[in-house]
């Protein structure tokens, strides 16, 4: 029983953790008063609380699972629920959100299920609906787990033809387990006509320094030195 | 998270073809009324995003009847205003009710605060 809890309670903390990762991937601007942000396949509502946690947002979640929403719904954040397949569009009026954040969702864009007409449909149902609902200059980090290169391919294809600029920045891009893949959008004009306009490049410190921990973690448990220490 | 009637603002018809999106038809069976704080600051920065005629006609469906037909010229200064603009805005909870589209009449409904918006094999 403490098993399943402690298991649980990492798995809360590890979709809080991507939460706040895509919130700081917004780059949102400071001291601008209350923003609006969308989040894509919101489940339980862990975001919801991370963003309000944040500070001053206002949310409006939407996930495809009633069981999900209804977690969501008994939480302590004061967003707005939507029952909603984002494979049908995020109906908002032009320029409503200030930035969109998505948590473990929009791989099922790629849902192998269905067919592949379908699929096309979808994400240009869901990545044009999301330009238009964004205010110029507003940004998506979506957080997603692809299956294959293929995948990521597909939907940062969609994503562009729909308007987004930006593209996709990996995590821990060293570690199978730990590897994690953020879809960093931008809709706004593009300054500097150069291709592909990637966002500012997030501080990825943490991530040198984690990568280096867990090397040397593994290494002295090998009771192995460390390369390029001094014992090495 | 029982929708409010600052969300229904912002939202549109999600049918494919329709071109009468905005704003969907508001209508509710169970209402519940909240007493957030008053924020000043929250009230100003939403004046300029709320379409104030959608937001006349939805206060009306939760009968809430406080909000001034037409925006009142100092309306960012008007505290008193601003009390029940934020009020209409945050403090009405539609936990049953309808969200309708102009075009198609066709109905999404809302129960427990959360609104329907999923759509039907022949209608994506």
């Amino acid at each position: 029983e403490a098993k399943r809890y402690s298991r649980n309670n990492h798995m809360v903390d590890v979709q809080r953790g991507l939460a706040a990762r895509c919130l700081e991937l917004l780059h949102l601007p400071e001291d601008t008063g209350p923003l609006m942000i969308l989040d894509v396949g919101c489940g339980s509502g862990l975001s919801g609380e991370v963003i309000e946690e944040a500070g001053g947002h206002f949310m409006i979640g939407m996930d495809i699972s009633p069981a999900m929403l209804e977690i969501a719904r008994h939480k302590e954040f004061e967003g707005d629920l939507f029952l909603w397949d984002m494979g049908h569009g995020v109906s908002f009026r032009p320029g409503t959100f200030d930035g969109v954040i998505s948590v473990s969702a929009v791989q099922w864009l790629c849902n192998s299920d269905t067919k592949h007409n379908k699929i096309s449909r979808r994400m240009k149902a869901f990545f044009d609906s999301l330009y238009a609902a964004l205010k110029r200059g507003g940004r998506a980090a979506l957080q997603f787990y692809p299956q294959n290169a293929q995948q990521i391919e597909l939907l940062t294809r969609f994503a562009m033809q729909s308007g987004f600029t930006g593209g996709v920045v990996v995590d821990y891009p060293n570690s199978t387990k730990a590897k994690k893949y953020y879809m960093c959008l931008f809709a706004g004009q593009q300054i500097h006509q150069q291709g592909v306009a990637l966002p500012p490049r997030p501080n990825l410190s943490h991530v040198q320094v984690e990568f280096e921990r867990r090397r040397k973690e593994r290494h002295s448990r090998n009771n192995r030195a460390v390369k390029g220490s001094r014992q090495w | 998270q029982i929708m409010r009637l600052i969300t229904h603002n912002f939202l549109q018809c999600n049918l494919p073809k329709v071109t009468d999106k905005y704003p969907l038809i508001l209508q509710a069976t169970k209402v519940e009324q909240k007493e957030k704080e008053f924020e000043p600051e929250m009230a100003v920065a939403m004046l300029r995003k709320v379409e104030y005629e959608v937001l006349v006609a939805a206060a009306k469906a939760v009968e809430y009847n406080e909000l001034p037909d037409t925006l009142p010229d100092n309306a960012e200064s008007n505290e008193e205003f601003l009390k029940v603009f934020h009020h209409a805005l945050f403090n009405v909870d539609v936990v049953e009710g309808t969200l309708t589209c102009k075009e198609t009449g066709r109905v999404f409904p809302i129960s427990n605060g959360i609104p329907n918006m999923l759509l039907k094999e022949d209608e994506v």
